[in-house]
């Protein structure tokens, strides 16, 4: 078996929104193993947690329970709960990617430096950093005319690609990707999951959330089943 | 990586002072100006750490302290109390005990500023060529000509027409003066850049211009930056870090997706809900 890069041990996450003075559960109790060169799949039903546990990982979200062991490329195992803001900056620039379900990106940047945007950050030449990004772009069919443009007007299928390629572009050690073909007609959806399979074979380990059942089978390494968190008087009693 | 900045508590008061100061304003108190004495606690206690390269930013409504956080670490203004430590390749300096020769030594060549108000950073009398030349004249750039092309290279690297080197900057529109700006701050290439509201009041194309340059600009320099702005969407896209400010005090600080998707303090729930 391969070796384990994230051990995630009674992960949890409750939000408290202070101004309605409401606790929201979100994730409750998740413990899972994700390997290098595998894949895990999270499943469950709508509400179930499987974004907030992503999030929770790269610190988008603080977690409120548990421990998300990680093993760093040089061997070196921290705990991101307790890591330091700067580690965290640090392991995103060069160790994990995330591609969410949103784009965010600077107003009028062109689809291509969107794209190039984490080599450059990783200090890789603009030309080389670009003609990644276009080899990218053309592996996922995203026609060139868009790839001077900004990803703004983009439709939602072509934007989910331009995630997808600066996700793919640093090959991370750690992905993460949520839904990353729910808007693809079927053809483009083929040609992620082949990049997916790419990647898998090149060492990259990926914990995803699929919309389809059927991409989830043909990719999953391993599933983790979540279900919903438990009702807030009993996440009350938990905490008392 | 390593560390560029140190802030700790870092303290302006505007006015007397009084004993009562601190236990009368900030967020609770809901004010910054002390009903005793009628002080204004612009800033009390803020403390942070920068990193080489990165970009910090700090939030906050009107009012909130911000401005004066920058200003008093580029020397416009004396804080009441506090304590800043600058790194500089092998050397540290502490800067609130420095002599004014040696602040105005950092301030011309190791610190750049950029203010949302044009007027502060440039000097509209002289030629914006004129305004990037007197920064360089200040440090050790002594030859005429060699002063001229750095400013020219300058101000072609911020996308300011070479046409326009001999015009003066209060002929410029307002996406250009915040360009000259830029341009001066970049021409000792300092490590560390404060800029307050650079994009506010300018039209959205002319800010996605001068957003695109200053992350360029970033990566390429790899200048530590600290971004003053209320505009929560400069925030999301310039900044790793931030610290959210009321009413003089640092409520909140952590990653900046985390602040806007993740807000802990319910001020800070507020502030990010309202801007959706
Ligand atoms: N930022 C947030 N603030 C408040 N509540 C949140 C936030 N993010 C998620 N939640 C709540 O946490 C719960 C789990 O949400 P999450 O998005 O993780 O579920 P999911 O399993 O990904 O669902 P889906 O399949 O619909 O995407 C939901 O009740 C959701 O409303
Ligand atoms: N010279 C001064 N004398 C007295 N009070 C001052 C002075 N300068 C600033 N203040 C006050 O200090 C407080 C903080 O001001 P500051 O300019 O730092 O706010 P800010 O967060 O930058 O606001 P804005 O978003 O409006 O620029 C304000 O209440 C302001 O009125
Ligand atoms: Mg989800
Ligand atoms: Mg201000
Ligand atoms: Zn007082």
């Amino acid at each position: 078996m391969n070796p384990p890069i994230l051990q995630v041990e009674g992960y949890g996450k409750h939000f408290q929104l202070h101004e309605q003075n409401k606790l929201i559960p979100s994730s409750h109790n998740v413990s899972f193993t994700v390997r290098a060169g595998e894949l895990t799949a999270l499943i469950g039903p709508t509400g179930a947690g499987k974004s907030s546990v992503l999030k929770g990982i790269y610190r988008t979200y603080l977690p409120s329970a548990g421990r998300i062991l990680y093993r760093d490329a040089m061997g070196h195992e921290l705990d991101l709960v307790l890591a330091s803001e700067h580690q965290i900056l640090e392991l995103r620039r060069r160790e994990i990617g995330f591609v969410t379900q949103f784009l965010h990106c600077l107003p009028r940047q062109a689809t291509l430096d969107v794209v190039a945007q984490p080599l450059f950050a990783l200090g890789v030449s603009r030309d080389v950093a670009r003609q990644r990004a276009a080899e990218l772009l053309s592996a996922m069919k995203l026609p060139e005319r868009l790839w001077s443009v900004s990803p703004a007007t983009f439709s939602g299928g072509e934007r989910q690609r331009v995630n997808l390629a600066r996700g793919f572009i640093a090959k991370p050690r750690l992905l993460l990707l949520d839904e990353p073909t729910a808007s693809l007609d079927p053809a483009t959806a083929e040609r992620v999951i082949g990049l997916i399979e790419g990647l898998k074979a090149e060492g990259t380990a990926m914990l995803a959330i699929f919309h389809h059942p059927e991409t989830t089978r043909r990719l999953a390494d391993q599933v983790v089943e979540l279900d919903p968190p438990p009702a807030v008087e009993e996440l009350l009693e938990e905490i008392a | 990586m390593n560390k560029i900045l140190e802030v700790r508590g870092l303290s302006k008061i505007y006015g007397p002072g009084c004993p009562q100061c601190l236990e009368s304003t900030g967020p609770e108190a809901d004010t910054n100006l002390c009903p005793h004495c009628g002080s204004v606690v612009a800033i009390h206690d803020v403390s942070f750490d920068l990193f080489e390269g990165e970009i910090l930013g700090v939030m906050g409504e009107s009012g909130s302290g911000k401005s004066t956080v920058v200003k008093t670490l580029y020397f416009d203004q004396a804080p009441s109390s506090g304590e800043a430590i600058f790194f500089d390749n092998d050397r540290q300096y502490d800067l609130f005990s420095l002599n004014a020769a040696q602040q105005r030594w950092l301030r011309n060549h190791r610190f750049g500023m950029v203010y949302q108000n044009p007027n502060l950073g440039l000097n509209f009398n002289i030629s914006a060529g004129g305004n990037i030349a007197e920064r360089l004249l200040m440090s050790d750039l002594m030859d005429y000509g060699a002063i001229r092309e750095r400013a020219k290279a300058l101000l072609a690297r911020t996308e300011v027409l070479l046409s326009r080197v001999d015009d003066l900057p209060k002929h410029f529109s307002g996406g250009m003066q915040q360009r000259v700006q830029i341009a001066k701050a970049l021409a000792t290439q300092p490590p560390l850049l404060f800029l307050d509201e650079v994009t506010t009041g300018l039209d959205l194309s002319v800010q996605a211009r001068i957003l695109d340059l200053i992350l360029e600009i970033q990566q390429e320099l790899k200048t530590a930056m600290v971004v003053v702005t209320h505009d929560l969407g400069v925030i999301r896209l310039l900044t790793g870090r931030a610290i959210v400010m009321k009413y003089g005090r640092v409520i909140e600080t952590g990653l900046t997706d985390q602040i806007l998707e993740d807000p802990q303090h319910a001020y800070t729930q507020r502030l990010v809900a309202s801007a959706l």
